[in-house]
């Protein structure tokens, strides 16, 4: 069985969103936030219903939508969807209810669209789709469980069709906890210099991205997804690596990209140039987090990097990092890492 | 996928406001003894209005069993307690060697320490205890209790609200039968916090006495907390034990009612398709089910949309079934491991749990929940339902083997 990205749709602080060329028309930002790009709800959302919705409801409703508008598919046949942290507007509406008027009059809605999985219901309640639906909510791999749990829907012939997304959103309070947790700089920084700072902490994002996976060949199709792992404190990356592209049979010297999740603090990128010193030595990167932002789930943001470059045949300027060979790439590897404790790896390849 | 790829339950362990480890649980079940009582953990306004059901250990005191030097939450607290219950009830050989997974649900990770924090920061938002918030992610719970049960091959979270830890135990048994895993410990926890307890009673779901699931003069739901863990392991790890296995988990679905955010829809699709679609996984019919453990959360809107589920797939012959949330509350991202637990008992020692407090049968159905603790009963197949907000229902079927 092979699993296949049929379409995709992204919603992130770079003009991503419908029909646009790939990755040229790029906006520079300065600051340690990058916020969305807002596309036109009402082409996909009611009004009436926009005005209830929270941030990352309607940039994945949207999305959701639009991938599936790319994939010409009205239903899929699961919904699964990827975040760290839910609902945050939603979750502080109600918190900050609860401690400013004392637990009493409040009102529901804000409880009601907390939940982690309203993104996933909204979109089944939209389509009428009645299929598999899960949400999975674990930090930095919120988005490659979702992906993982897709692939073995279809190996087991249990859905088509299955729409996954990894969506996220930032809003004020939580931008201001996670800089005092020390994520972000503590100087404003152009993203597109994000990686020359260096300098402790990243800049924050947020963002939508959903896509469709099919087990059907097409010459539609935008890439194969060949595998996918995640893991967990492993005792050395690099064996970790060598091990999953084996089990694809694939060798470093046959993958014409890596896309890393490097991210401009000192200490997270360490892997990564460690990485760049041994098993990447002789390959082409690419990098991706000063267009998105940092998130949990910004390896969504990564994979419709992969995926677009596999489509299009053409690395675009503004991610890669060394000089990259002309011809189009057939195989990229997708590595991120979240604050050193989560891996993930993804082999994207030509159809 | 194996060649035989049926996963068994191996171990259990679980804690609620009715006993703080199976031995308990099964006392309190043989007593009809309630956990619900008034609120003693969280400072409300509810707090001598609505009843809740605690476990009945303080934070320090669940430190003390647990071995954790501190907490992140309770949730983690309550997790961990049952999650070592059900490792240690499984004793399984070579543990280390094998591949291993903990996958766990919840609704609201580590929201009660976020409240505490919340208080300080809106005062002024360079204040609040950075710890108290540090762990305010639902991955936070997981990945505390993995380090602390010693599993890092595969570690994740689901949150499907109150259906969240039955798709976890599903998720679970799927990584064993696609061959990434040997054994999967699966479940869920939630703690009481006053981020759920306003909620649910602004949706005025709440009943102010005691549940009464399935009862025609139902008021609503009462809250609980807890925690509930399975040990899957595949058919090659069940050669190796050396004691008898509890059950197989035999079918699974998933399905969305795609009706409404919170309400089920009135003819109950989502549970009609979860209910059927195990079935189908399981290749039973539905004259095999000896036991149904309903999701009954004792609201009007749930258990009217899931009594006429269970009627569109079991009329006219009804197995006997009952809410074991009349005992433990609704123990929200819990609920489904918990009552996993449950079922696999159901099935060990051979007993059907009652419905508590039920008198008058819903106009609307012809059949009523079991009122008495029966003992003595073969259960060979038992039908486990949780559903939750954003239409996610989930129904589990376990086998005896």
């Amino acid at each position: 069985m092979k699993a296949y990205i049929r379409s995709s749709a992204c919603i992130s602080a770079q003009n991503t969103f419908g029909k646009q060329p790939f990755l040229q028309d790029i906006v520079e930002y300065t600051g340690t936030r990058l916020k969305t790009i807002e596309p036109d709800y009402k082409q996909y959302i009611d009004p009436k219903q926009i005005r209830r919705m929270s941030h990352v409801i309607k940039m994945g409703v949207a999305a959701a939508k639009e991938c599936l508008a790319m994939g010409n598919t009205e239903m899929p046949g699961a919904i699964i969807t990827g975040t760290a942290f839910g609902c945050m507007e939603d979750t502080i509406t109600f918190l900050t209810r609860i401690v400013e008027e004392h637990e009493e009059l409040l009102p529901p809605t804000a409880f009601i669209q907390s939940t982690h999985n309203t993104v996933a219901a909204q979109i089944a309640l939209m389509l009428k789709c009645h299929g598999y639906n899960n949400t999975f909510v674990h930090k930095g791999m919120s988005f490659e469980s979702a992906l993982f749990d897709a692939i073995m829907l279809l190996k087991e012939q249990d859905a088509d069709n299955i729409l996954v997304g990894g969506t996220e959103e930032m809003v004020d309070i939580s931008f201001i906890v996670l800089t005092r947790l020390g994520l972000y700089k503590r100087f404003p920084v152009s993203n597109l210099s994000l990686f020359g700072t260096e300098s402790k902490g990243t800049i924050g994002g947020e963002g939508a991205v959903f896509f469709l996976l099919t087990d059907k060949p097409s010459t539609d199709n935008l890439a194969e997804l060949t595998a996918v792992k995640t893991l967990y404190n492993p005792k050395s990356i690099e064996v970790s690596i060598e091990a999953f592209l084996k089990d694809s049979s694939v060798d470093i010297a046959d993958v014409d990209l890596v896309i890393t999740g490097k991210n401009g603090d000192t200490n997270n990128d360490k892997i990564y140039k460690n990485l760049e010193q041994s098993l990447f030595k002789d390959t082409a990167i690419a990098n991706y987090k000063h267009l998105c932002g940092e998130y949990p789930t910004s390896s969504s943001f990564g994979l419709w990097v992969a995926a677009n470059i596999i489509k299009t045949g053409e690395v675009p300027a503004v991610v890669a990092q060394n000089k990259v060979n002309n011809k189009a790439p057939k195989k990229v590897l997708f590595y991120n890492h979240y604050q050193s404790k989560y891996h993930s790896l993804m082999l994207v390849s030509s159809i | 996928m194996s060649t035989d790829s049926t996963v068994y339950i191996a171990g259990v362990g679980v804690i609620s406001a009715i006993g703080n480890n199976v031995v308990e649980h099964l006392a309190a079940f043989k007593d009809e003894k309630a956990g619900m009582a008034g609120i003693t953990l969280l400072d409300t306004i509810h707090k001598d209005k609505l009843p809740v059901a605690e476990v009945k250990l303080t934070n320090e005191e669940l430190i003390e069993i647990t071995g954790l030097r501190e907490h992140n939450s309770r949730t983690a607290l309550l997790s961990l307690a049952a999650a070592q219950e059900a490792l240690a009830d499984a004793g399984i050989p070579n543990f280390k060697t094998l591949r291993t997974g903990f996958i766990s649900a919840n609704t609201v990770g580590g929201m009660d320490r976020s409240e505490d924090f919340f208080v300080e920061f809106l005062a002024d938002n360079s204040k609040g205890k950075l710890k108290n918030i540090y762990d305010h992610e639902c991955g936070s719970m997981t990945e505390t209790v993995a380090d602390k049960i010693g599993i890092s091959d595969f570690i994740t979270t689901i949150s499907t609200a109150c259906s969240s830890s039955a798709n976890a135990i599903f998720y679970g048994a799927r990584l064993i039968r696609n061959d990434v895993l040997d054994v999967v410990v699966a479940g869920g926890a939630d703690a009481l916090t006053k981020f759920t307890l306003n909620g649910f009673n602004t949706l005025m779901i709440l009943d102010e006495a005691f549940c009464k699931p399935f009862d025609e003069n139902r008021k609503g739901l009462n809250l609980g907390e807890g925690a509930g863990y399975v040990v899957l392991v595949s058919d090659k790890i069940a050669k190796t034990l050396n004691k008898p296995l509890y059950c197989k988990l035999s079918g699974y679905n998933n399905s969305n009612d795609a009706y409404h955010q919170t309400a089920s829809s009135p003819d109950g699709t989502g549970s009609y398709m979860a209910m059927q679609g195990a079935l189908k996984k399981s290749g039973l019919q539905p004259s095999d089910i000896s036991y149904i453990n309903l999701h009954g959360t004792g609201t009007p809107n749930n258990d009217s949309a899931e009594g006429t589920a269970v009627k569109r797939v079991f009329d006219p012959v009804y197995p006997p079934m009952s809410s074991t949330k009349s005992f433990t509350g609704h123990t929200l991202g819990a609920s489904g491991g918990v009552e996993a637990v449950f079922s696999a008992l159901a099935i060990k020692h051979k007993i059907i749990y009652p419905n508590l407090r039920f008198e008058t049968r819903m106009n609307e159905l012809s059949f009523e929940p079991e009122k008495k603790f029966l003992t003595d009963k073969p259960v060979n197949h038992v039908m486990s339902n949780s559903f939750g907000f954003g239409g996610n229902c989930t129904s589990l079927i376990f086998s005896a083997v």
